[in-house]
This record gives C-alpha cells, structure tokens and sequence, in this order.
C-alpha cells in the first residue's frame, strides 16, 4: 500500500514544500533552455520514484496487533459494551455472576456515541468526555460489587468499539448491554446480531431497564 | 434480570451493512478516494489545457497575444498562499504544545491570507482583458483557476468554522482534529495551486 502523504497536516505541510522544490528547479531549467527544463523533469521524477519505492522497502514490518498475552491460572477475560446502561444492575449481577470461581478480567468499553453532525464536523470532545464519565461511575461501582474491571473509551460505532477491543485484549467471550427492544437504538440497528455474525465468540446480550430500576 | 442470548436470524432488510477494512482505517481510506478523486477532476482540466498547447506546436511566446497573463501579481498572489501553508502549520503546531493563542493567531493568519488571495484572483480576473467565451485559452485558464478558487473558498469555510471553534474554547493537544483536517485540505489546495501557477503562468 502506497504510503498518503496527506495522513497528517505535518506530512501534508512537507509534501508542500517538496512539490514546491520540485516544480522550483524544472521552472530554473527551463528559463534557461527548454531542452534543459525536461531533463530536470525526467531526473527529478525518477528520484522521486526511487525515493519513494526505497522509502516503501524501508518501512519496518507491521506490528501484530495483538500482543502476546499473559494468561493466569483459571483466567477468563470478558469484554463489556455497554453506554448508558453501563451502570444498570442487571448489568452489574451478571458480571459478578460471571467473575464468581474465576479468575475474571474484565475490560468495559464504553463507545463515544455523537450525532452525525458532530461526527462529520470532528467535534467529538464532547460525546467521549460523556462517555468517559458514565464509564467511571460504572467501574466504581463494579469495584463496590467486589469485581475488578479495567475501562476505555471506545469508537462511536459499537461494532468497530468491538473488534478495536478484541485486538487488545483478546476477550473469551463478549457481554453487550442494551435498553430494552423499543427504547434501543443499538437492538434498533439489530447490534447484537450483527455482533454474532461478524465475531466468532460467545455473546451475552444483557437487556438493562434503567426505567425499572 | 434478564440475560438472554438471542439465536442470530440471517435476516437483514435494506442494504448490506457496511464493513470496516482491519488494515485501512475509514480515515486513511477516504482521504485516499478523495485525493483521488480530486486528481481526475484537475487532471480532466490539465489534459484540455495540454491538448491545446500540444495542437499549437508553432505558439511562442505563450500565450498567443492577445493574451496576456499578470504573472509577477500571481506570483505575489503564490507567495501569500504559501505563506497561508506556513502559518496553518504554525497553527497546528501551537495546539500541540498547548499554545493556544499562537494557534488563535495562526489561524487568522491563515484566514486573512486566503482571504487576500481569493480577492486578488477577482481582481486579476476583472482586469486581465479577456473572458471565458475568447476561444480554448481563455475557457481552460477561466476552468482551472475558477476550480482552484473553488477550493480555495471551501478550504476558507472550513478554516472559519476551526477559527470560531478556536476562539469558542475547543482543541487541546489531546484532541486537535478540527484543525488538522482544515490544514491537511489547505496543504492540498496549495500543492494544486503550484502546479496551477507552474504550467499555466510560467512554462
């Protein structure tokens, strides 16, 4: 894959003054003789080129994007998704039923959910602050409940907040918590199916009424 | 409680749901097809102005007279935009070290410049003594500055909704997207203008 010299304003910037350079010289050249101009064209380009395919040869190997993972006696590591729900009870007993005679480690993703707008317009301090609120509240009460749970703050899009968080931590099985069918946005998009059929590990769809409760 | 696990149907309704690539990012992606997209459309351009230099082989000095090209004012008008580059990456480069009154400056700078070249590039358009209808020359030269400046304008829309974000209070060194996009999409209308201002003002 060709590398995009537009991936970051800082790489965008020294591509700039590359082509500055470049178109720079070729204009030098041919005010002096056009015969002149089109070699730098043709030496300039084929620099370019070999630059360019040594840079590409030269790129370390990707990373695996899973690190080798340590693993304890009896050890099961759960994954969470939960965003407004993330503090229900329902929630919280299933966890604790869960980690009982194990070895739980548990990972509780809380997606950074926005509106549209604010999405396209990169204005998402706002929905992951949220996000990073509701998920402190819930791991503290975790903590109450006598589980130990680790959290982050996950892509807006849950699916993707998912397999963000199966690479890192390399879940046995996933626990999605929603609202109840009509009050669900995600039950809506149909989450937990699509969930089931695009990863291979046992899902829990845990429905919390935070109305009832 | 209820926990329930719920059979998977294999029924989906509407179109298929879109899937995200492990290895490309949406991000990278899109940036990708939009450049790309963005080197067809300059380049349909490009190969219509080539085509009519090509077909007059004989036309020196270039262009043919009557024409005439204000090429030291666009030159001006170029250095103005490349100093715009310099002060948006000055900007960016201010939010990242938690400076914030050098990013509120470099992006007024930024604006001011884009500004400024907007408004050059109509007056060199009221004044430069021939109109899009005077023959292929006049069409091409009108069809790729008129598209850089549409850039241009976008570019400057979207530098002034980071600029008022700026002086609202947003950005940290955390979490700086509003403004490097901005600087990433006016990076590239610069390296288009480059190559605008090389081929058509001065080879």
């Amino acid at each position: 894959m060709a590398r995009n010299p537009f991936r970051s304003e800082a790489e965008a910037y020294r591509f700039l003054l590359l082509t500055v350079g470049y178109f720079a010289l070729i204009v030098v050249g041919a005010s002096i003789a056009t015969w002149l101009g089109v070699v730098v064209f043709v030496v300039l380009t084929a620099a370019a080129a070999f630059f360019w395919i040594r840079s590409r040869s030269n790129e370390p190997a990707l990373r695996p994007a899973v690190p080798a993972r340590e693993t304890r006696e009896n050890e099961r590591r759960i994954l969470v998704i939960a965003n407004e729900t993330v503090g229900g009870p329902e929630l919280r007993e299933i966890l604790r039923r869960k980690a009982a005679d194990v070895n739980e480690r548990i990972l509780v993703v809380c997606p950074a959910l926005n509106t549209q707008v604010r999405t396209w317009t990169s204005d998402e301090d706002g929905a992951r602050s949220a996000a990073q609120d509701r998920l402190d509240a819930s791991l503290a009460r975790l903590r109450q409940d006598g589980v130990q749970a680790s959290g982050e703050v996950g892509d807006g899009d849950p699916l993707q907040a998912i397999e963000d968080a199966i690479r890192t931590f390399q879940p046995e099985e996933i626990v999605i918590s929603t609202h109840p069918e009509g009050r669900s946005h995600w039950l809506e998009r149909n989450v937990v199916g699509a969930a089931r059929d695009r990863f291979d590990l046992p899902i829990t769809h845990v429905v919390v009424d935070l109305q009832a409760t | 409680m209820s926990a329930h696990a719920e059979p998977s149907t294999g029924h989906h309704h509407g179109p298929p749901i879109a899937n995200q690539s492990s290895r490309v990012s949406s991000t990278v992606l899109g940036m990708f097809l939009f450049i790309a997209s963005e080197a067809m459309l300059f380049g349909a351009f490009f190969t219509a102005y080539f085509f009519v230099r090509v077909v007059n082989p004989d036309a020196q000095p270039w262009p043919l007279p009557p024409f005439h090209l204000p090429v030291f004012v666009a030159g001006v008008n170029t250095a103005v935009l490349l100093t715009s580059s310099f002060t948006m990456h000055w900007a960016l480069q201010s939010i990242k070290r938690g400076n914030r009154a050098g990013m509120k400056a470099g992006l007024v700078l930024t604006l001011l410049m884009g500004l400024a070249f907007l408004l050059t590039q109509m007056l060199e358009y009221a004044r430069i003594g021939f109109n899009p209808s005077d023959g292929a020359f006049g069409t091409i030269f009108f069809g790729l500055t008129g598209l850089h400046g549409a850039h241009v304008f976008v570019g400057l829309t979207l530098l002034s909704v980071a600029t008022i974000r700026a002086f609202r209070g947003h950005f940290t060194p955390e979490h700086h997207h509003g403004v490097e996009i901005p600087g990433i999409y006016w990076h590239f209308v610069d390296v288009m203008w480059i190559v605008v201002y090389t081929t058509i003002y001065l080879l």
